[in-house]
């Protein structure tokens, strides 16, 4: 694992061999990971899968079993309140005032950051403005909707200029507008320097990771740029229009040219070992149960269709193992 | 006007004012017996509203609505005994087995002692939790919690279920799990009526509405509504500084919306045969590699997200948008 050619003075985040138990399980499993200053990185896998308590340990709310982890370089065991001090982590319960108006909550947290008074004004002014939030600035928390929130959350959390960010699923049950919103203030946020650890349930945003580390039952079962880590998955992928896409999903179950098929929409993925050889028997299935495939294209993988390969071959494995 | 069987659910300029705030404003539309209606909008636009009103816990404040014949003003009880509903934030006894809240909700809707035992495996099976009866709520992933709120809904085997963002936060394998539920439920007969902010997930629906402040903008199929709703072009543009470019193309004369897909660029513009170049020339100009520029059929999310951007222009312009 390197740090990039350039190797700049101190990675913003170093994790080693971190781990965390909670009675028999353990939900992070002697984790290692290196995340240069300015990278957008992305963590994704399955519920449960130990990333919220990553996040949690290396935004020193929650002691390690073993291991260590520098956060802009301090150590999370030994010094978790200087970590406090230089990063922002907004949880998935971000603590919002319901009864304090935005501009209220936005003040508040600025007490708690200790950010001098002379910079106030303009700092809120600024988190307002490219939250889009400055016309509701005077209404209560309580009255946002959960798009609102959630941006609120985020200015909240950017209050005192931190050099990294830690996002618990920022983007949970917010709509594709205020979703775009978000992003642009992220954005905005890489540009002035500032690491970003993001967890999401949508992969479409782990796409736009500098890199991301898909995480299950506590250990990293990838790591690398999305276009690489995209490499894993064997075979070809086709893409194909059908008229009934659970339909054909059916049929495709007793077709053993199709290695996997995974629904998108109205579209069709099915994975081969190889798109000559196996595609006519593929559209010779649906068409011979009427499905009108048409467009089949040979596609890249996005990073869904990885996500589910390589976590359902693991869950396979294991599943063989356990047997 | 009256109810008719053959339709699961009716409204008829249904309106909920709270104060002067309209929160939902004259809405009408049909749902046909064992239709999966997608029911789509930003966050804060009426969703819920609506679904509380048509669950009975809500009354209108003008126009009407059925649900299953029933006339949501004066048969709120009827309707509670044929509809099942699972809302954003349901409530689960953490201390409990799966099986032990799927008894507590057996009581709750007061099923007969003789038909209990076949329901509840009915319910387990058909939400996926089979094995799992011994589990404790708290003890769940996101994915089965969702789950088990399911199965507590299905218990009582309602011909109408309103799903109010079931899947908010669960992660893709187990969104796609979810979804086979729903699928097959509706195979069943079941008439599902469901909210997502997942755009793919918006696909699987037989029909979808947009909703937005307070008022249904947009109705018909997928197909309808890219085909029908979206005036202006879709380009997908491969280029090597995809955030930078954000930032340059919404001054590019055409373009009316730029937006990240992964790692691709959706940017829509008025006219695809002007707007493609014009788009490559500013790019490259500011130094970037363009890779591909092609116009493709508009996502759901570039229909729905340029739906209410329109909706935005008509409105008065000093109205700021509300998430």
């Amino acid at each position: 694992m390197t740090t990039g050619d350039l190797e700049p003075a101190k990675p913003a985040i170093e994790t080693r061999d971190l781990t965390r138990r909670f009675g028999p399980v353990t939900a992070v499993d002697r984790l290692s990971l290196t995340i240069p200053r300015g990278e957008l990185f992305g963590l994704v896998g399955p519920d449960g899968g130990g990333k919220t308590t990553t996040l949690r340990m290396l935004a020193g709310i929650l002691g390690p079993t073993e291991g260590d982890a520098l956060v802009a370089g301090h150590s999370i065991r030994t010094a978790p309140e200087a970590v406090k001090h230089r990063i922002a982590y907004m949880s998935q319960r971000f603590g919002l005032y319901g009864d304090l108006t935005v501009l209220e909550n936005l003040l508040f947290y600025a007490d708690l950051f200790e950010v001098p008074r002379r910079e106030r004004a303009v700092r809120i002014e600024r988190l307002l403005g490219f939250s889009n939030l400055t016309p509701f600035k005077d209404r209560l928390a309580d009255k946002l909707s959960g798009g609102m929130k959630q941006k609120l959350g985020l200015a909240c959390a950017l209050i005192h200029t931190p050099e990294i960010l830690l996002l618990d699923e920022p983007t949970n049950g917010v709509d594709p507008v205020s979703r775009r919103d978000f992003w642009r203030i992220l954005y905005d946020m890489l540009k002035e320097g500032v690491t970003i650890l993001v967890t999401t349930a949508y992969l479409d945003e782990a796409e736009r990771c500098n890199r991301v580390g898909l995480m299950h039952r506590g250990r990293l079962l990838a790591l690398d740029a999305p276009r690489r880590v995209k490499s894993l998955m064997a075979g070809d992928l086709v893409e194909i229009l059908v008229t009934e896409a659970w339909r054909a999903r059916e049929v495709l179950a007793g077709v053993v040219e199709a290695k996997g098929v995974t629904l998108f929409g109205r579209r069709l993925h099915v994975a081969v070992e190889d798109i000559a050889r196996d595609l006519p028997a593929v559209q010779a299935a649906l068409e011979t149960a009427g499905l009108d495939p048409r467009e089949a294209r040979r596609i890249a993988p996005s990073l869904e269709d990885v996500f589910i390969s390589v976590v359902e071959r693991e869950g396979s494995a294991a599943h063989e193992r356990a047997a | 006007m009256n109810a008719r069987p053959d339709l699961a659910v009716r409204v008829d300029n249904l309106e909920r004012r709270f104060g002067d705030f309209v929160a939902v404003d004259r809405v009408s539309f049909e749902v046909a017996t064992g239709e999966i209606f997608g029911f789509l909008g930003p966050n804060g636009a009426g969703k819920s509203t609506t679904i509380r009103m048509l669950t009975g816990l809500l009354s209108p404040t003008g126009g009407s609505g059925w649900v299953g014949g029933f006339d949501i003003r004066t048969q709120g009880e009827s309707i509670k005994e044929i509809i099942g509903y699972m809302s954003q934030k349901f409530s689960l006894y953490e201390d409990l087995t799966v099986g032990q809240n799927l008894d507590f909700y057996g009581g709750i809707y007061r099923i007969p002692k003789e038909k209990k035992a076949a329901r509840k495996t009915w319910a387990l099976e058909m939400a996926g939790l089979l094995g799992r009866e011994q589990s404790l709520a708290r003890e769940l992933a996101g994915g089965w919690r969702q789950r088990l709120a399911l199965g507590a809904a299905i218990l009582h085997e309602p011909r109408i279920l309103f799903l109010d963002e079931p899947t908010s936060g669960v992660d893709p394998i187990s969104r796609r799990n979810f979804w086979d539920l729903i699928r097959s439920l509706s195979r069943r007969g079941v008439t599902v009526f469901v909210t997502t902010h997942y755009m793919d997930e918006a696909e699987y629906c037989d029909r979808l509405a947009l909703i937005y402040r307070g008022r249904m903008i947009a109705l018909g199929t997928s197909d309808q509504l890219k085909r029908e709703r979206m005036p202006d072009a879709v380009l997908e543009v491969a280029v090597d500084r995809p955030v930078d470019a954000l930032d340059i193309l919404p001054g590019v004369p055409g373009v009316r919306e730029a937006a990240l897909f992964g790692a691709l660029l959706h940017v829509v513009v008025s006219d695809a045969a002007t707007g493609a170049p014009a788009v490559r020339t500013a790019l490259e100009a500011a130094g970037m590699t363009v890779e591909r520029i092609e116009k493709i059929p508009p996502s759901l999310e570039d229909v729905f997200v340029s739906l209410i951007e329109a909706e935005d222009r008509t409105e008065t312009p000093t109205a700021a948008r509300g998430c």
